[in-house]
């Protein structure tokens, strides 16, 4: 029982991180990227680590795989806003159906700062030609 | 059968793991392989995961784990280093 319920989880999990990978090889661009694998990768990991603790089943083992799941879910969305972040500011080219860019025009790109739509700020005023903001 | 579910786990693990580095390889930019890079290390974490229920080790538990935190302080410094330093794509 206990070693089908672990060959379930594992099948599973490494299921869902090969649903990661073809995500990030087949996916358009960096953001839809970054959905596919912090997402599904991150399921995928958790799934493998609680079918390891289901079969070991001692206290200890539980509570590392419980850590390590915690650890996972806790920063792969911080990396991914990291890295999401820095791919905006270094200017990698967003997919071509992209149809809302809510943060065009409104970073200042020397200073890294996010103009909010009401301010009247410098980024407003240095890239407002290039953004299309009328709509708002 | 329990030992046909740890095969069929490494292959597909495996396969992933291809398939993650063919992005690596192709970039087209920077950002991407870091991406890459972020899930070749989680994958390495599955793989640890289930050598630990095929092995019966559970010391290879403590290996994922600082596996997981250096891979998330390489992405960070990743993202620190394009933001402050990384050329434009653009330009």
């Amino acid at each position: 029982m206990i070693e089908l319920l672990t060959a379930v989880f594992l099948v599973a999990g490494a299921g869902f991180m090969l649903i990661a990978a073809m995500g990030l090889l087949r996916m358009p661009d960096l953001l839809t990227r970054m959905h596919a694998t912090t997402k599904a990768g991150v399921l995928g990991a958790g799934l493998i680590m609680v079918g390891a603790a289901i079969y070991i089943g001692q206290l200890t083992v539980v509570v590392k795989a419980i850590a390590v799941v915690a650890f996972l879910i806790l920063t792969a969305p911080v990396a991914a806003h990291a890295i999401g972040r820095a791919g905006y500011f270094v200017g990698v080219p967003l997919w071509s159906q992209t149809h809302t860019d809510e943060l065009k025009g409104r970073y200042d790109q020397k200073t890294h700062t996010l103009a909010s739509s009401g301010e009247k700020g410098s980024a407003q005023r240095d890239q407002g030609a290039r953004g299309n903001r009328s709509e708002s | 059968m329990f030992d046909y579910a740890i095969f069929l786990a490494y292959a597909l693990l495996s396969l992933a793991l291809v398939l993650s580095f063919i992005r690596l390889v192709l970039g087209p930019t920077l950002p991407d392989r870091v991406v890459a890079l972020e899930l070749l290390a989680s994958l390495t974490v599955g793989f640890i995961g289930v050598a630990v229920v095929a092995t019966g080790r559970s010391a290879y538990l403590d290996v994922a784990l600082v596996l997981a935190l250096t891979a998330f302080l390489a992405a960070i410094a990743f993202a620190r280093y394009l933001e402050k330093g990384g050329h434009r794509v653009d330009d």
